[in-house]
């Protein structure tokens, strides 16, 4: 059992779960409240890596932040360091990835809250602030939570991009789905099995959770 | 002006042309049919939707005055508002709901003499989802007068209960907004309701405010044959004037002669309308010839007899010309007495300080 490559991963879930919770979140609210022309293109787009080879959004995010494209420099210049083959670059890339599994069930929980229930609430003397705080988001509640927690397990999970835009280095970019696949390669099946069934045991604890959260349960 | 003043233009997306004033301490009823715009202009009152154009004063106060770029907000009018589903907060108790648009410092104290005058005691820890229709609208109720508002508005609000349950509550909502002296605007489509309830109706179609007054007076005396179908004026006819005299008309109706009560305007040669409310139109004794029979006598024939609680609505069809149809309300025991049955040959008199004339 690779415990460094499980820390990597579990690392890299839980800051794209932070960053997404901020993120899917104003996007998620913003999508379901807002009518805007041009809201179905922007709806394509956040929802685009579920349907998009992680192969593909990996050479796009080389081909315009690697090392010989200009942001690549100019983020490079900045920190002393590459975005590629980096653990931020594995962070930033997981939350493009993830962003469509965390964004749609909070998309849901937002929409199937009333607005004459907003409207109440403006009704009642609570600003737009206090009405978020208040009233949405804990309407909301169990649409974000089961947004993070399944985005959780597909960054848990990722493999295509990780490899292509972090590699396989070890305590850095080497994740537990690069690791499985690396024991492979190397003939070592004990070990890769020894994982696989840690991987199945803790997505099936997830995704438990994840039921848990959607179910609606008797007040 | 102590009270609410409204007044509001717009073209699109949705047509409004509406304006009315409603005193403090009167419920005003705004009726129509579905999308003549009865909620929109709710909406616009609360400062939920703004109007293209419009000014809304309150005690003399602006909260709306498009021309001055003056918009109070939603949270600076103080209003209590009673939505169509309600739109308790599913996730709070029914303590919680109400506390939550209490202002002051006791407000423990406010919700529970809150819970008391809408009958809700003991149902403070509940959550909406274990409460009926009746119980969420009374939820509703405390909680839009919670804060004390300058103004109550009411969007259908026994539109999702159950006949015996709205007639309870209607009970319930009379005796307590007589408690509260602001100005009440109730939206319905159900004119029984505004009856009952409302000191004023308006009457709204297709954005446009058509007649304001008391209800008695808009049901009985509807301004054009538009707010008469509005209001659900069942003896709704058209006649030509024959004659003007100094008091009355003559007029033809269906090759009857009637005589009515004579307006301003009325010209030899208008075609007007009439209608005649079915409680109005006396039916004559076979056996006693009743004074009224000279007065406005049309010979008619039974089409067919409905009896509901009591009241028999008799549909009447001129013997001379079938396919105008009268109705008439009569006692189950007049209809006993006097034997009436489809197919059978009266004359009723539709007598003439009855009878209301309108223009198109």
């Amino acid at each position: 059992m690779d415990w460094g490559a499980f820390k990597i991963s579990i690392l890299l879930s839980s800051c794209t779960v932070a960053l997404l919770a901020v993120l899917a979140l104003m996007i998620a609210r913003f999508l379901a409240w807002r009518h805007f022309w041009g809201k179905s293109v922007v709806e394509a787009m956040v929802a685009l890596p579920l349907v998009l080879p992680p192969t593909v959004l990996g050479y796009f995010f080389l081909r315009f932040l690697g090392r010989q494209s200009e942001l690549g420099k100019l983020y490079e210049q900045i920190f002393s360091q590459p975005l590629v083959f980096s653990f931020s670059g594995l962070v930033l890339v997981s939350v493009i990835y993830s962003l469509p599994f965390a964004t749609q069930p909070m998309l849901r929980a937002f929409e199937a809250i009333p607005v004459s229930v907003r409207e109440a609430a403006w009704c009642c003397g609570l600003t737009p602030w206090q009405t978020f705080w208040k009233i949405e988001l804990p309407l909301a509640k169990r649409g974000i939570l089961s947004g993070l927690v399944l985005s959780f397990a597909h960054t848990m999970g990722e493999f295509g991009v990780v490899l292509m835009v972090g590699g396989n280095i070890p305590d850095e970019t080497q994740t537990m789905a690069i690791a499985i696949f690396d024991k492979v390669q190397s003939f070592d099946e004990s070990a890769a099995e020894t994982m696989s069934l840690f991987m199945l045991m803790f997505a099936l604890c997830l995704m438990g959770l994840v039921n848990f959260l959607v179910q609606k349960r008797p007040q | 002006m102590k009270g609410l003043s409204v007044l509001v233009r717009q073209t699109t997306p949705i047509p409004l042309k509406a304006e009315f004033i409603c005193n403090v301490g009167e419920l005003l009823a705004i009726v129509g049919p579905s999308g003549s715009g009865k909620s929109t202009l709710l909406r616009c009152i609360a400062g939920l939707y703004t109007p293209e154009k419009g000014s809304i004063y309150f005690n003399n106060q602006p909260w709306l005055e498009t021309e001055n770029k003056i918009n109070r907000r939603v949270q600076q009018r103080n209003i209590g508002f009673v939505f169509q589903d309600y739109a308790l907060f599913e996730h709070k108790t029914v303590l919680e709901n109400i506390q939550l648009a209490t202002k002051g410092t006791d407000k423990k104290q406010c919700v529970k003499s809150l819970l008391q005058q809408v009958n809700l005691e003991g149902l403070e820890a509940r959550y909406p989802s274990q409460l009926s229709g009746g119980q969420k609208q009374r939820v509703a109720i405390a909680r839009a007068l919670a804060g004390n508002p300058s103004i109550l508005l009411l969007d259908e609000p026994f539109s999702s209960v159950d006949a015996v349950t709205r007639r309870k509550l209607r009970l319930e909502m009379l005796s307590l907004v007589k408690q509260l002296n602001i100005p009440i605007i109730l939206v319905t489509h159900d004119l029984n309701e505004a009856s009952f309830l409302a000191d004023s109706m308006v009457v709204l179609h297709k954005g446009e405010t058509l007649q304001q007054g008391i209800p008695e007076q808009v049901l009985r005396h509807p301004k054009n044959s538009m707010v008469a179908r509005l209001v659900d004026v069942r003896n709704l006819m058209t006649a030509e004037v024959l004659q003007v005299e100094k008091k009355h008309v003559i007029v033809n109706w269906q090759g009857n002669l009637l005589e009515l009560v004579k307006t301003k305007r009325m010209n030899q040669g208008d075609v007007i309308h009439w209608c005649i409310r079915p409680m109005d139109i006396l039916l004559h004794s076979r056996l006693r010839p009743s004074k009224g029979e000279r007065e406005n006598a049309v010979s008619v024939r039974i089409q067919a007899l409905f009896s509901i609680g009591g009241l028999v609505t008799i549909v009447l069809e001129l013997i001379n010309a079938q396919n105008i149809l009268l109705q008439i309300d009569l006692s189950q025991h007049v209809v006993e007495r006097n034997r009436l049955q489809v197919g059978e040959t009266l004359s009723v008199s539709l007598v003439k300080k009855a009878i209301h004339t309108m223009y198109q």
